[in-house]
């Protein structure tokens, strides 16, 4: 691998950036900015597509690894995917691009500077999916929080300031001691190579601090049951933009994290801590479920279905078996194509209406024809349909489940009816029912930009949800591979 | 004295003074000239000591009184330049202030030349000469615009606090000659007797006068008023230049008589570092003044730099040098920007002053926001990196207790930076202020801002820069 691919991919979005920096904001020229913002991160979502065509699905090896020496003797830029990290990778060049079109006619405001901060955002969010050295990743699982920060405070709702703030703090605390678990990582081991981690492992009688270490970040990030509190603010506050990366990408961090640090350097504490987190899955399926059952506004509803659909996938990783954490990275796929688009739905009706409370809606069905059956279709794929891709994860999540703990299976299955409850009122509230609202007789329907990026997401949550077999097969052998080597270590620990 | 030119930067600038005070003296209206000369003799000084003594392995003059070695050169050479762009950048609000006198920039060499005998210092004496040279000149700059109440407060205030402090380090050398009979360090270190633990209260008293001088709590009281009560270019002089100096002394006070007794000195400093990381942490979330703020965010910068020295590792010494560098850095931008905020001649130091700034200056306003990361130690910034030296080399030392804290003191500290941060880019615009800024206050925040951004591409400079300095 003579071509730096994946340093291309962090870079790209980064140049896309540069170049918006030195272009004069005018007003006639907003078309111009977006389309070069869209171009960045379209080339680099073809892009991605190409990594994917060239990855090798029949070895759990790291590929198109980059190892540069970055600090003299103490860290190395080194990148790399393997089956776990390319589908997060292929994400997140998918929502972007979908991002920056949605940033509509609603922001007039600054919309450099917004489309700056998304490009960036994505080089981070990226970075964080390839990195291959416990420093790197922390450099960009830390640094997505400024511009996340000022895409909520600058372009946010009425509360923006409160909700950015609480966002910026509950992340640092919570990655802080992952800062301090690293260091410690790099004292014990003497490297912070992902790679030579994996090989000669963390001694066991640090596992479990470091295992706590690295759990209050991701918890923080996931978010777990109690630290969720930050996640339904920061949400309704942000812009639409914000909220779908911070839904469909953001989240997928601290899962992604999970999989690839608690379980792959830490087995024998993961084994210690599982009753922990099935506990705390539990309570965030069913506790956040009930809560977004309760919800008046839309945005907070679909954060707190969120919140359960995260439970979810950590229930799954945490069952520690092939089908459970294939479901688990199949569930936070579709939730990073189902939330984006429900967010983006909450977007379209917000953009025309400037309310978000679900009582402003009702009877819009002969209104917004298109509009009801894109709605409908991510509603059904948020609760689990059969034939949609939410279904695929948390199906096989249970079912790892199951073989587990049978409990733990009955209560998350207990969830899965609450969500579906929630959803379907959800849609029966807003779409159904008499119209009495008389202004919602002028909204329009959907327009062709809005229409094409909620299709973009509609197809491949359709799609994955047939024929779910691309996404296994890329992730397959890494996650077996990963399963053996946890297993291993566990058995032979001394 | 065979090797008197090693001290010849000292002797080249303290002839300068002698003839600039003359020049001042016989010249009329010289103030352009002598501030230019001064600028001028900084830099060849620096040259002066770069050339000559950073190759040097490690020598020492006048009956072992003086050391030359690679940190005190290099320690010299970034007083010196922070001493340049201070002075590089203040003639604006100066002449303002209408106290652009010839005194200023002699004050400032005058204590220059102070800091650099007390980098050099290997001996007791010469080491409170240095001190009492810098801290007299420093007095009188506090005060400099003398017919503001506020500039006067803070002088006298600075100078009877300092002076206490001097008399308890003044204690503390005494009660050290007392039970050793030396005032060179290297002689210290090999009279003293561990069990005596009676120098233990020299050493307290000692680093009791030091700490004042670093701003460390408990002994920072001083420094949220003088700060906010200088002029602003003088406060941006006391809140770099003195810490450089002060902190080799600390360095060298420690690690070279008395490193046996790191069981000792290695608590106070650990309990100084706690203290002054959280004190200025939390402190600073009430304040409306950005010069005050500023004072309580440097006294919990002195807290990281603390923690590097209290590891007691060589590791530690390198971090804590790499850390006052970009903390000096950071400051530079953030005093440059501050400089920036005036109108019609009148300079706005409150923070609701930044009020929607984003909106009528976005350079202004970017740089100041990365600055404002960098000090909170967000990553992919300068201020970042810096704290990770010091948190790897206090892990190193298994000290968990404090690098636990230190990072929680940080998040403290993200809420109030975020603060300036939320002010400028979420709330409604004020009247822009002026944009003829000198060229020099445009170079220096350009400068800073981008070291800070792009440090993340070549982190490795400055780790091998530093590398060479060993103590131990």
């Amino acid at each position: 691998m003579n071509f730096p691919i994946l340093s291309s991919l962090i870079l790209l979005p980064l140049i896309g950036a540069l170049f918006l920096f030195f272009t004069k904001s005018r007003n006639d020229n907003k078309i111009t900015l977006k389309y070069v913002a869209l171009f960045t991160s379209l080339v680099n979502f073809f892009l991605s597509i190409y990594l994917w065509f060239l990855f090798d699905q029949t070895t759990s090896e790291f590929q198109f690894v980059e190892d540069r020496i970055w600090i003299e003797g103490l860290i190395n830029y080194k990148v790399g995917v393997d089956g776990i990290s390319i589908l997060f990778i292929i994400l997140t060049t998918f929502i972007t691009p979908l991002c920056i079109i949605s940033v509509n006619n609603s922001i007039n405001d600054r919309l450099n500077e917004l489309l700056i901060a998304i490009l960036i955002m994505e080089t981070f969010m990226i970075g964080v999916f390839c990195s291959l050295d416990l420093v790197v990743f922390y450099l960009f699982f830390e640094a997505g929080l400024i511009p996340m920060f000022l895409i909520i405070g600058i372009w946010g709702g009425s509360r923006r300031v409160y909700s950015a703030f609480k966002f910026f703090l509950f992340t640092l605390l919570g990655s802080v001691l992952m800062l301090v678990a690293i260091i410690s990582i790099y004292w014990i081991t003497g490297t912070t190579d992902v790679v030579k981690l994996y090989e000669i492992g963390v001694d066991t009688k640090y596992q479990n601090l470091l295992w706590l270490a690295f759990f209050s970040s991701f918890a923080v990030k996931t978010p777990m049951w109690p630290v969720h509190t930050w996640l339904p603010d920061a949400h309704v506050e942000a812009p639409t933009a914000g909220s779908v990366l911070l839904a469909a990408i953001l989240l997928k961090m601290a899962g992604y994290g999970f999989i690839r640090f608690s379980l792959g350097l830490f087995p024998t504490a993961s084994e210690i801590f599982t009753p922990l987190i099935y506990t705390l899955s539990v309570i965030a399926i069913i506790f956040t479920s009930l809560i977004a059952l309760m919800q008046e506004d839309m945005k907070k509803l679909i954060a707190y279905s969120s919140i359960a659909h995260m439970g979810f996938v950590t229930l799954g990783i945490f069952t520690i078996q092939q089908q459970g954490i294939e479901g688990s990275i199949i569930q936070m796929i579709s939730h990073g194509l189902v939330s984006a688009a429900l967010f983006l739905c909450v977007g379209v009706v917000y953009d025309r209406m400037h309310s978000r409370l679900i009582n402003t809606y009702g009877g819009i069905v002969t209104i917004v024809p298109k509009y009801s059956v894109l709605f409908m279709i991510f509603t059904l794929a948020a609760l689990g349909l059969p034939g949609t891709s939410g279904f695929v994860g948390e199906f096989l999540i249970l079912m790892a489940a199951f073989k587990d703990n049978f409990l733990v299976a009955v209560l998350a299955s207990l969830g899965v009816i609450i969500g579906a409850a929630y959803m379907l009122w959800l849609y029966k509230r807003v779409i159904f029912g008499k119209l009495i609202n008389s202004d919602l007789k002028k909204m329009i329907d959907l327009n062709k930009s809005e229409i094409f990026t909620l299709s973009c997401l509609a197809i491949p949550t359709l799609y994955f949800g047939f024929y779910p077999d691309p996404l296994i097969n890329t992730i397959e052998v890494s996650i077996s591979d990963l399963i053996n080597n946890y297993n291993f270590k566990i058995v032979s620990k001394p | 004295m065979s090797n008197i030119e090693l001290v010849f930067p000292e002797i080249f600038i303290s002839l300068s003074i002698m003839f600039l005070l003359i020049l001042g003296v016989f010249k009329k209206n010289s103030s352009k000239i002598i501030q230019n000369l001064s600028l001028l003799i900084l830099l060849i000084t620096a040259v002066i000591t770069f050339n000559e003594t950073l190759s040097v392995k490690q020598i020492t003059l006048f009956n072992e009184s003086v050391i030359i070695d690679y940190l005190s050169s290099f320690m010299k050479i970034v007083t010196l330049l922070a001493a340049f762009v201070v002075l590089l950048i203040s003639p604006n609000y100066l002449r303002i202030f209408k106290i652009f006198k010839i005194e200023y920039p002699i004050l400032i060499l005058s204590s220059v030349l102070g800091m650099m005998i007390m980098i050099s210092s290997n001996d007791l004496i010469v080491f409170y000469m240095g001190l009492e040279l810098q801290s007299l000149a420093l007095y009188v700059l506090a005060t400099f615009d003398r017919d503001k109440l506020k500039s006067s407060e803070a002088g006298l205030k600075y100078f009877v606090l300092s002076a206490l402090s001097s008399g308890l380090l003044l204690y503390g050398c005494s009660l050290i000659y007392g039970f050793t009979g030396s005032t060179n360090f290297n002689v210290i270190a090999n009279q003293f007797n561990a069990n005596e633990y009676a120098i233990t209260f020299g050493i307290v008293f000692v680093l009791v006068g030091l700490a004042f001088k670093i701003s460390a709590v408990p002994f920072h009281m001083w420094a949220p008023d003088v700060y906010e009560g200088s002029p602003t270019s003088v406060t941006l002089f006391f809140t770099i230049v003195p810490k450089i100096a002060a902190l080799t002394v600390f360095i060298r006070f420690l690690f070279v008589p008395f490193f046996d007794l790191i069981e000792q000195w290695q608590m106070i400093l650990v309990f100084l570092s706690i203290a002054s990381m959280l004190f200025g942490a939390i402190a600073a979330i009430g304040q409306k003044n950005l010069k005050r703020l500023i004072a309580y965010s440097s006294i919990s910068h002195v807290g990281y730099a603390l923690a590097g020295l209290a590891t007691g590792s060589n590791d530690g010494i390198q971090s804590s040098v790499i850390y006052i560098i970009i903390y000096i850095i950071m400051n530079l931008g953030f005093f440059s920007c501050l400089l920036m905020m005036k109108r019609n001649n009148v300079y706005y130091e409150q923070i609701d002053d930044l009020s929607g700034l984003s909106k009528n200056h976005p350079m202004l306003s970017l740089s100041l926001l990365i600055i404002l990361f960098s000090l909170a130690g967000i990553p992919p910034l300068a201020g970042f990196f810096a704290k990770f030296y010091i948190f790897k080399s206090v892990i190193e030392q298994s000290m968990y207790f404090l690098a636990i804290v230190g990072l929680l003191a940080t998040v403290v500290a993200a809420f109030y930076y975020l603060r300036i941060i939320k002010i400028m880019y979420f709330d409604k615009e004020k009247e822009s202020y002026d944009k003829d800024h000198s060229l020099w206050l445009k170079f220096s925040l350009t400068f800073s801002t981008l070291i800070i951004l792009l440090y993340f591409i070549f982190p490795s400079q400055l780790v091998e820069a530093v590398s060479n300095i060993n103590i131990i």
